[in-house]
């Protein structure tokens, strides 16, 4: 489905959160400004990379745009209509089209749930039908065996974990989905076995993601489009070969020379 | 004689069990070098640091082989020897900043607990050296930061107290739990060059524990590949990053991101090279049972 139109379209994005660390002993927290000023866009079925140090924002901005957090200023335009100000209640037809994936699989899938609950149970709340075949279909995207339905979580090692997030995600059949450093935590091999899955899945489902990833190394795989963010300001926004090929920022570069290749002559070592 | 650290022929169990946790693991690290210990999650790397410095959950047994720190044979001591031997000789710079450290004491007394109790410093010897300490790895107000608690502290910054309470007492061996993966890249390749500043001016053998080849090839001189707890490969890093030996470690290497590359595509380490690997384990055990 080509369309110029991107999906989301964001301008003048500004967030900023109370601040408890120096909250007066009476009355409210100061605001810490978290992003400053941002303008980008989503292309839809496009993977958008969002790069920075920790502390940048880059989850900040991730979680405003499924809108778990309200602008302070600006607007996000998703499919052409302003959500930033909606209510919760305004947001929620939109809920199941916007999905997320986390960090850390352990924590975000619950202990005490089998996997086929954890798939089941968004769909159930979305009042979704033939949830039982829904479920499956699911695990078969992200290849892994039917009868991983009846495990728990702790059954399951990291890169297995991982893979029914993402099918949590995909069994809403989002439009978008958030993928925050769901890397991270995972070591090379099953690193590369998720980055594979999840560029299948944006080719064959025809998802738009913004992937969020301290990594710049994991990037290049899959975005089309990156934001590099420092201190809550866009310091690049290039389509992702320009990135590598020339930065436009110091702060990129820094970046990319931080990264340690597996070779021991790599010069700015 | 140069080597400090030998570990020969160490296996390991669940107790109870008959499966080995590590397989008859051997490896010497000399004094001023770097040695690094690669795998996947739940190869037995961190494993070994446990062993050497003896703090190995209760439920793992070693059942054969040696462990010599600076030509002493650990397992030849009594508990109090081996536990005075270790803490004397050798520290630990752990993986998690957060949790290493105790959210509700200063980190000065954090750092000079050791010193005193370890090595019988006076407190005031104890503090200044501390102080010196945190210059040493780059703080620039030490004041500051050993009045503060853990919590007041960025990632980068904890780590670098960690790494200064590792240093504090002069230690010949250092052992590394992945000092560096839970920090964003800018401050890990800081924080890499901090430990091999130090470890290059103390002359300190390290024993340098990461899931990340690329970090290795920064500073080790030497590495282990392991698998399910057995070295599959050892050579020096110059060697080994020019031409892997084994099947795994050439599997390993490919699956390793390089943002130099954008067009080999990651391949995980494919299905056959495990189960080749594992036969290959699995002959080993077979033998191991029969001796």
């Amino acid at each position: 489905m080509p369309d110029d139109k991107p999906m989301f379209r964001v301008r003048q994005l500004s967030v900023a959160l109370p601040d408890f660390a120096n909250k007066p002993p009476f009355g409210r927290p100061p605001l810490i400004r978290i992003l400053n000023g941002l303008d980008f866009d989503i292309q839809t079925g496009s993977v958008l990379g969002v790069v920075g140090g920790s502390g940048s924002g880059k989850s900040t901005l991730g979680r405003t745009l499924v809108r778990l957090l309200k602008p302070s200023a600006g607007s996000i335009e998703f499919e052409g209509e302003d959500i930033g100000q909606l209510t919760e209640e305004q947001m929620r037809p939109l809920r199941r089209r916007l999905q997320m994936i986390f960090q850390d699989p352990m924590s975000s899938l619950n202990p005490r749930r089998r996997v086929k609950e954890i798939i089941a149970d968004p769909l159930r709340i979305h009042g979704l039908d033939r949830i039982d075949t829904r479920v499956d279909e699911a695990l078969d995207h992200v290849g892994l065996p039917r009868s991983f339905r009846q495990r728990y979580p702790h059954e399951l090692s990291g890169g297995q974990r991982q893979r029914i997030g993402i099918a949590r995600a995909i069994a809403m059949r989002p439009d978008f989905i958030l993928a925050d450093e769901i890397v991270s935590g995972l070591d090379v091999s099953s690193q590369a076995q998720v980055l594979n899955l999840l560029e299948d899945l944006v080719r064959e489902l025809g998802l738009t993601v913004a992937f969020i990833s301290h990594d710049l190394s994991v990037i290049r795989r899959l975005c089309s489009q990156v934001l590099v963010l420092n201190r809550g300001s866009i310091v690049e926004y290039s389509p992702v070969e320009e990135l590598f090929a020339a930065p436009k920022s110091e702060y990129t570069r820094e970046l990319l020379d931080s990264i340690p290749l597996p070779d021991p002559d790599q010069p700015g070592w | 004689m140069t080597c400090f650290l030998e570990i020969d022929n160490l296996s390991a169990i669940i107790r109870g069990s008959n499966d080995r946790l590590l397989r008859s693991v051997s490896l010497q690290v000399n004094i001023g070098e770097v040695h690094g210990l690669v795998g996947e999650s739940g190869a037995g790397k961190s494993m070994i640091g446990k062993a050497v410095l003896g703090i190995l959950p209760a439920a793992v047994e070693i059942v054969e082989g040696q462990v010599r720190l600076d030509g002493q044979d650990l397992f030849a001591l009594n508990p109090n020897d081996r536990r005075r031997l270790i803490g004397t000789k050798a520290a630990l710079i752990p993986q998690d900043p957060l949790t290493a450290l105790n959210p509700s004491r200063r980190i000065g007394a954090q750092i000079t607990d050791r010193l005193v109790d370890i090595l019988g410093w006076t407190k005031h010897d104890a503090a200044n050296r501390a102080a010196e300490l945190l210059v040493e790895v780059h703080i620039s107000d030490p004041e500051r930061v050993l009045a503060s608690y853990p919590h007041e502290l960025s990632g980068g910054m904890r780590q670098r107290v960690l790494i200064a309470s590792a240093f504090a007492a002069n230690p010949q061996l250092v052992i590394a739990d992945e000092p560096t993966t839970a920090l964003d890249v800018t401050v890990q390749k800081q924080i890499l060059r901090l430990i091999r500043e130090l470890q290059l001016r103390h002359g300190t053998a390290m024993l340098f524990v990461t899931h990340d080849l690329g970090v290795v090839s920064k500073i080790c001189q030497r590495l282990s590949v392991l698998f399910a707890g057995k070295i599959v490969e050892q050579a020096d890093v110059a060697q080994f990053y020019s031409n892997p030996g084994h099947e795994y470690s050439k599997a390993l290497m490919v699956a390793t991101p390089k943002y130099t590359e954008p067009l080999t595509s990651l391949m995980p380490v494919d299905e056959s090279v495990i189960s080749a690997v594992t036969e290959e384990i699995e002959a080993a055990d077979r033998e191991w049972r029969g001796a």
